[in-house]
Formats: structure tokens, C-alpha cells, sequence
């Protein structure tokens, strides 16, 4: 079990990180999700130590490793733009931790070739190990920059935006993959990126975060249902934002409900078809605040200008603070 | 001026702006005035010679005796410089030090600095009553008009070659490579071996080739210190000279010709390595 | 403040600064010192003295002279080629660059002997010039064709990668909306260009009044008429005049060092990767 507790970090007067807590088990796989700037990339580095935090504690199975060197904390890290050797062969990045070792954990040259290749297999590579970075593809390199990390059979992965430089379709393949890989391998893995559909689709629990602080840890369900702040609600999936007497009223566009006596009235702006269903853009009546709605196909395609009474469901309330009030409004 | 070409001229891409004939048509003419024809005449001249004469007066002992002082300075000063010229470029790029830009800017002194008065000064300082021979000489050590004093002076010469040539890869490295190898579990010394040293091999070897090809042509910062000593301390330039003001025309044209197709080589050298290393290392 | 924890431990960082600082001093720093040492050994009368000799003056006078000629000579060569090889396509110009940085590789002795073959009295013109009463070796003309050779690269040097990198984009545009070919010329690429072509024009500055090997072969050491600071230095310390040697030698030292200034100025403003390309 991974666990950091009260890690704070600053870049001199900035402060990237405020008091972060946070327990991983073993074989979960965790989304650190937020905008450029909430400190997930920090935390990352933190814990792989390739950055000091200035208070806090960083735990390995209940182990402070703060003051152990990152050499030493046998995590694999893979980074945003791969960071592979370029004098190097596919083969020859591969087998570079097990090559700088020393002392009796050093092993043979023929058995490092040996776990190079079932490594390049395990990547879907093989035959590659010859060739040089320059010469592969973007996905095949992460691919190589994965193998690599895995080699040193490590007792943690930290991946920092991986699929970040990638093409939407390859790197909807390589999410997929990896998810695979992980069950695979029994592996523990802290995945940092800003997509939030990426983080939902493979975590088992994602951490949102902002400003450097935490603002939820829960499942992707959990996330997506009850988001417990304004910031939450807002950032993951798609969200209305209307402000009223109580605070801000928070709903999904496909989170309603046409009747006739609907508490809200929308002035239909825009529309158009968006999957399986029109998505509606307008303003509301009276207030004048920009609303989606999302209305089934089985409906008529809404013309410009015409009005639509609907009631939001599952609508969440926050206050100034960006702190839920209970309850529904209906 | 538009790109209206009869199509017997559209050796080269049709384009939108103007002044190409000009441009190029100047460029060509400049170039074949100051550069080609003059280069050319040493070759034509030395090939005016017959074969028998030209070997006879390109390779005799006294010039023999200077090529291998010229190329033996010049490879140790390239040495010496690639050593030091390396960590000069690290401490440049990975350290910051009170003074850094100033010794930064300092670096290109001798491309600035005249060679002349680099030859007086570091003659000034090498000769036996100077600030540094005073010391050197009790121990035993020449170095003013002996062959180490043509090396320092060619250390001199070299050394901006080799940091900046270095400087941009070191600077381009960035330090995501280094963190990579060091979570795969390497020491510094092991990264700087295995993975900052090969990445940076191309630019050494480059700026160690240019500082060698300057070094062998040098002659105004060496003359003063070396002694001119035929068959001991006689730079290649300088018997170029000497012929010269005998009126041995021959003798000066031939060995300026040895002289120009070494330039040569070590210039293909240098585009060679460049080119190989864009093969393999363009992300 | 440390950046990065994959660096050095500090005793290492100290140890190689150091190493690094001792190493630049012996080489670089005490012989610019020692110039100015020698100079004002004797104190600053004589130091003036030097300076203001009849000879001194002329060779500076000579000196000025022949950058005021051979620098603005190679700006235009610069900006002309720079020009055709950047904004235009054609077969060759990796040859073209190749060739223009020929004089780079050339010693600066061969690089006289070339202009003495081509015109001293027993060269290719030979005849015809002494025909005419025309002096090229041994007189100025000499002087400034070796010295437009030597510095021929340095301007195109710093204007073609540049010019490289930005691209034809900006001068496709001016012509779009109707300007001729000069007034692209002056009004869109010169400003993208005025920091590097100054650059350019330093450092060709700073060759052209210091060379010493190529003039040396082609001046024939005229005292108060074929002598360049350089070559007075030359004299002067041939004859044991160290004072007088070192005072010369010392402006031009300073001249390296307004260089060196102005180099540093125009990179931190221009951000220049000055290294690759020497």
C-alpha cells in the first residue's frame, strides 16, 4: 500500500500543493484528474522522488521513503513525451535498468536479452528491439518507455499523462491496452491526466484535484453521481450552471425532464444532432443564463425559438464556497 | 520582377517573390570573384608543377617536420580542449555560479581577440621571465618555443569550438532523460556515462574536429611562441611563408595544397558525423 | 535553488566549478591581463606615446580603413545570399552554403598566398598589373581583397539559419497585399533580421581588423603605409619595443572586448544559440 500524507510543496511563493492525504492499494489503479495547475504532476513526482516535498510523508507499505533517492525506490515512471534513450536500441532502452545493476542484483547478459524481448512481446514489439526511437511510431514509443519501466519489476507505476502527445484514436487503443496490462500483471498504478473521460474509463478510484488541494476521491460512479463541490460538479462530465437565491444549481443536460409544468423554460437558440440525441442550446426565460439540454431523438428536432418547459433532475446545489447544500430541487 | 521563366529556365521551383535573379546572380558572381578563382589558382598552379616536383617539394623532411608538428599540436590541443572544453559547457549549462555571464561571454575571447595579440600575450606569459614560465622553468618545464607552447597556444585557439558546439546538445538534453535512467535505477555517474556522454559524442567529436582544422592553419597566435625553429618548432604556415619570401613559389603552393586538402577531409569528417547522428537521433 | 534531484551532490558542483573557473583563468583570462600589464608597465605616458607614433596612427588609420570597406562589402554579399537561398527552391544549396564557408577552413597564410599567386609579380596578372602601374600585393588593394576573403562567410553565416527558421510566410504576405521586392525587403525582413545582421557585422567587424596571417602574407610590412595594427604589433615586438607593442595590442584587445560586450547584449536580446554554427 502506497500513502502520503501531508504533503506540501511550494515553488517559491507558489504553492503547488496544500496538505495532500491519500492511500492506494495494491493492484488499484488511480486517476489523478485535474486542469494544468491543480498539482497532480507534482504529487506524481513527489512520490516517485524526482521532487522533495517541503512537509509531508511519502509511505511505502508503511515505510517513509522521503529520504530514499529515486534510484532506490524502484518505481517505474512514464513519461509525457517517453524520454527514451535515442542512442539507444528498442532493446538496449528496455534493458537498461536491469544493465546498471550491481552487486548480486546484476544479471547475466544473456538473461537481460532474454527478459528484453518477453517484455517486448508483452507490449505487442516484438521484432522491434533493434530498431531505434527515431524510427517508431508515437503509440510504439510509449509502448518501449512502458516495457521499459516494467522491467524493473516495480512495486509502483506512475504514469504522467502518457497518451498526452498521441492521436485520439491511438490513444483511445493504448487506454484500453494499458487497462488490460494492469489486470494482467497485478500491477499498482497512479495515472496522471487532464482528460477526464480518459479517467473515468479506466480508474478504480479517481482523485480530483484543484489548486493543489483535493477536492474528491471516489469511484468514477461516485464522481460522476455525486460530485461533492461546485468545482467537481462542474469539471467532470458536462454540467449546467444556473445561479439562484440558494446558490448555484447545478444539472446535467440529459438530466431532464419535458413536462408542461417544469419549473424552468428554455428559448431554443440552436440545435443540433449529437449522437442519439438534439442537443438543445438557448437561454432561460427570465434569468437569461446559457443552457444545454440534451432531448431524445424519439422527439421532433425542436425548431429555433420555440420554448421547452423542463424540469432538471438529480440537480445539485452549491453555495458560495463551492460546498453542496442538501437536498434536490424539483 | 515576376516568376514568369521560359520553361527551358525552370531549373528551380517557380515562387512568389521577387529578386531571385539578382540575389542569386550577385551571390554566384561574389563568390566565384573571391572565393573560387583564388582557391582554384593553388590548384592549378600546384597540378602546373608535375607530379615529380610536387611530391618532392610537398614532402620534404623540413615540411615532413612541420605537418607532424602542425597535426601533432593541433590533435593534442584538440584533446586537451575536448576535456576541458566538456566541462566548461556543463558547468556553463547545469550550474549557476556568481560571474556565470560574464565567464560565459568570455568563452568567445579568442574568437574576438586578434591572433596577434594572443601570440604576444601568451608569450608574455610563458617565456621564461613571464608570470607563468617564471615558475615552469626551475621545474624543468619549456614551454615558450617548444612544441607545448605551439599546443597552449592552440588550446587557446580551440576551445570556443569545442563549448559551443557542445552547449545547445547539453542545454537540448533537457532533464527528463536523467530522471528516466535515474528511476530505472542508475547512479549520476552512470548516467552521465551511459546516457548524457553518448548523446553528446556527435558534438564533442564536431567541435574537436573544428578546433583541430583551425589549430593546423593557425599562425598568428603560434609564431610568436614557438620558436621557428626549422625541423623543430616550424609551424606548416609559417614554411609557407618562409617560401614565399624566397620567391620558392612552388614549395609554398605545394604544401598550401596538402595543407587545403587536409582542410578538406576534416570538413567532410565533420559532415559525416553531423549527418549520421541526425539519422539516428531525430525524434 | 535546486531544480532538478538528479544532479550532483554540492561538494561535486563546487569541485567542478572550480576546476572549470582555475582552467578558464590560465587559459583565457591572464593572457588578456597580461596585455594590459605590459601596456601600462611603464605607466600611461608611454603608454600614450606608443599609441600616438606617426606609425601607430597609420596603421590604425589603415585598419579603420579597410573594415569600413570590406565589412559593408560582405553585409550586402550576406543579405543577397541569404536571401536567394532562403526565400527560394533550387537544386544545390547545400553545395552554395558549403562553398561560401569555404574561407572558414582555409588557414589565413593560404589564404594570402592565394591573392599573391593570383596578383604579385610573378602571378597569373602579374605582368599586366606592372603594365598599368597597378600595385595590388604590397599595397592596400592587396590588403582588402585578402581581407573581404577571410570575413567572406561571416554575415551569411548568421543571417541563413535564421532566415531559415522564419520562413517565407511574413514576405508572401507583404507581396500579397501589393509591395514591390525592396519594399518586402526593407520593410518585413530586415527588422525580422536586424538583430542577427548585426551580430553578423560584429563579429565580421572584429575579423576583419584583427586579422593578422592572411594580411601579413600579402602587405609586405610597409611601415607607415602597408602596416595594419596587427602587423604594427608584429614590428613593433620584433624589435623589442614591447611597451609600444603591447599598447597597440591592447586597443585592439579592448575592440575584442566592446565585441564581446555587444555579442552578449544582442543574444540575451535576440536569445542566439551562438554555438552550433562557429
Amino acid at each position: 500500500m502506497i500513502s502520503v500524507r501531508g504533503i506540501t510543496k511550494r515553488f517559491g511563493t507558489y504553492a503547488a500543493l496544500h496538505g495532500i492525504d491519500l492511500d492506494i492499494q495494491t493492484c488499484e489503479f488511480i486517476a489523478l484528474l485535474g486542469p494544468s495547475g491543480s498539482g497532480k504532476t507534482t504529487l506524481l513526482r513527489i512520490i516517485a522522488g524526482l521532487e522533495f516535498q517541503d512537509c509531508g510523508e511519502v509511505l511505502f507499505n508503511g515505510k517513509d521513503v522521503s529520504s530514499l533517492p529515486v534510484a532506490q525506490r524502484r518505481v517505474g515512471f512514464v513519461f509525457q513525451h517517453y524520454a527514451l534513450f535515442r542512442h539507444m536500441t528498442v532493446a538496449e532502452n528496455v534493458a537498461f535498468g536491469l544493465s546498471v545493476r550491481k552487486g548480486k542484483a546484476r544479471i547475466s547478459k544473456t538473461a537481460m536479452r532474454l527478459r528484453a524481448e518477453e517484455l517486448l512481446r508483452l507490449v505487442q514489439l516484438e521484432g522491434l528491439g533493434a530498431r531505434y526511437p527515431a524510427q517508431l511510431s508515437g503509440g510504439q514509443r510509449q509502448r518501449v518507455a512502458l516495457a521499459r519501466a516494467l522491467a524493473i519489476e516495480p512495486q509502483l507505476l506512475l504514469l504522467d499523462e502518457p497518451f498526452g502527445a498521441l492521436d485520439a484514436k491511438v490513444r483511445k487503443d493504448l487506454r484500453r491496452w494499458l487497462r488490460d496490462l494492469h489486470k494482467a500483471m497485478g500491477l499498482t498504478s497512479i495515472f496522471v491526466t487532464h482528460d477526464q473521460e480518459e479517467a473515468l474509463e479506466l480508474a478504480d478510484r479517481v482523485v480530483v484535484m484543484d489548486h493543489g488541494r483535493i477536492q474528491q476521491i471516489g469511484t468514477p460512479d461516485e464522481i460522476y453521481m455525486n460530485p461533492q463541490t461546485s468545482f467537481v460538479s462542474h469539471f467532470v462530465g458536462e454540467t449546467n450552471r444556473i445561479a439562484a437565491a440558494t446558490g448555484e444549481v447545478h444539472f446535467r443536460p440529459h438530466d431532464i425532464e419535458l413536462v408542461a409544468n417544469g419549473s424552468e423554460t428554455v428559448v431554443v437558440d440552436n440545435v443540433f444532432r449529437k449522437g442519439g440525441v438534439w442537443r438543445v442550446e438557448g437561454l432561460l426565460e427570465g434569468s437569461g443564463q446559457f443552457v444545454e439540454l440534451d432531448i431524445d431523438t424519439a422527439h421532433s428536432q425542436p425548431a429555433l425559438g420555440e420554448t421547452i418547459r423542463f424540469r432538471p433532475h438529480r440537480a445539485r446545489i452549491f453555495n458560495a464556497y463551492g460546498a453542496p447544500h442538501q437536498g434536490e430541487k424539483s | 520582377m515576376h516568376a514568369i521563366t521560359p520553361r527551358a529556365a525552370r531549373w528551380r521551383q517557380p515562387s512568389v517573390l521577387p529578386g531571385f535573379g539578382l540575389s542569386f546572380g550577385f551571390t554566384l558572381a561574389w563568390l566565384t570573384l573571391i572565393v573560387l578563382i583564388p582557391l582554384a589558382t593553388i590548384f592549378l598552379k600546384a597540378a602546373g608543377m608535375g607530379w615529380q616536383e610536387f611530391l618532392a617539394v610537398a614532402f620534404s623532411p623540413r615540411a615532413m617536420a612541420a605537418y607532424r608538428l602542425s597535426f601533432g599540436t593541433a590533435a593534442m590541443a584538440g584533446l586537451v580542449n575536448a576535456v576541458f572544453g566538456l566541462l566548461v559547457a556543463w558547468v556553463l549549462v547545469r550550474y549557476e555560479f556568481p560571474g556565470k555571464k560574464v565567464v560565459s561571454a568570455l568563452v568567445d575571447l579568442p574568437f574576438a581577440l586578434p591572433t596577434a595579440v594572443a601570440g604576444i600575450a601568451l608569450t608574455a606569459l610563458y617565456s621564461p621571465n613571464g608570470w607563468i614560465g617564471q615558475y615552469l622553468e626551475p621545474i624543468g618545464i619549456k614551454v615558450a618555443f617548444t612544441p607545448i607552447g605551439i599546443t597552449v597556444a592552440l588550446v587557446f585557439i580551440g576551445l570556443p569550438f569545442v563549448v559551443r558546439s557542445v552547449e545547445p546538445v547539453l542545454e537540448d538534453l533537457g532533464k527528463e532523460v536523467e530522471e528516466a535512467a535515474a528511476t530505472l535505477g542508475a547512479t549520476r555517474w552512470q548516467t552521465f556515462l551511459l546516457v548524457i556522454l553518448p548523446t553528446i559524442g556527435p558534438a564533442l567529436l564536431t567541435g574537436f574536429a573544428l578546433a583541430f582544422a583551425r589549430g593546423v592553419g593557425e599562425y598568428g597566435s603560434v609564431i610568436f611562441i614557438s620558436g621557428n625553429m626549422p625541423g623543430r618548432t616550424e609551424i606548416a604556415p609559417l614554411l609557407i611563408v618562409t617560401q614565399l619570401e624566397q620567391y620558392a613559389y612552388a614549395g609554398a603552393t605545394a604544401i598550401a595544397a596538402v595543407m587545403m586538402l587536409a582542410s578538406f577531409l576534416v570538413l567532410l569528417l565533420i559532415n559525416l558525423i553531423q549527418a549520421t547522428s541526425r539519422l539516428r537521433m531525430v525524434p | 535553488m535546486i531544480t532538478r534531484t538528479t544532479t550532483e551532490g554540492r561538494l561535486t558542483r563546487a569541485l567542478l566549478i572550480g576546476l572549470a573557473l582555475v582552467f578558464l583563468g590560465f587559459v583565457l583570462f591572464l593572457p588578456l591581463v597580461v596585455v594590459f600589464s605590459e601596456a601600462l608597465k611603464m605607466g600611461l605616458v608611454p603608454f600614450l606615446d606608443a599609441i600616438h607614433t606617426p606609425d601607430a596612427l597609420a596603421a590604425i588609420r589603415l585598419t579603420l580603413l579597410i573594415a569600413a570597406i570590406s565589412v559593408p562589402l560582405n553585409m550586402v554579399f550576406g543579405l543577397a545570399a541569404s536571401w536567394a537561398i532562403t526565400k527560394f527552391q533550387f537544386p544545390g544549396k547545400a553545395l552554395l552554403i558549403t562553398l561560401i564557408d569555404l574561407p572558414f577552413s582555409v588557414s589565413p597564410v593560404v589564404s594570402g598566398l592565394i591573392f599573391v599567386l593570383l596578383f604579385g609579380a610573378n602571378g597569373v596578372f602579374g605582368a599586366w598589373l606592372a603594365e598599368h602601374d597597378l600595385k595590388i600585393i604590397f599595397a592596400v588593394p592587396g590588403i582588402v581583397l585578402a581581407t573581404v576573403f577571410i570575413t567572406f562567410p561571416f554575415v551569411a553565416r548568421e543571417l541563413i539559419p535564421l532566415m531559415l527558421e522564419q520562413g517565407k510566410d511574413d514576405e508572401e504576405a507583404a507581396i500579397s497585399l501589393g509591395a514591390s521586392g525592396w519594399q518586402t525587403f526593407w520593410h518585413v525582413t530586415l527588422p525580422n533580421i536586424r538583430w542577427a545582421l548585426l551580430y553578423g557585422v560584429l563579429l565580421c567587424n572584429a575579423r576583419a581588423m584583427g586579422e593578422f596571417g592572411a594580411v601579413s602574407v600579402v602587405s609586405g610590412h610597409i611601415r607607415g603605409e602597408t602596416n595594419t595594427m596587427p602587423l604594427h604589433v608584429e614590428i613593433l615586438y620584433n624589435e623589442y619595443d614591447f611597451v609600444g607593442a603591447f599598447a597597440v595590442a591592447s586597443l585592439l584587445a579592448l575592440l575584442a572586448l566592446v565585441t564581446l560586450v555587444a555579442k552578449t547584449v544582442l543574444e540575451w536580446r535576440f536569445d542566439l544559440h551562438a554555438g552550433a554554427r562557429h
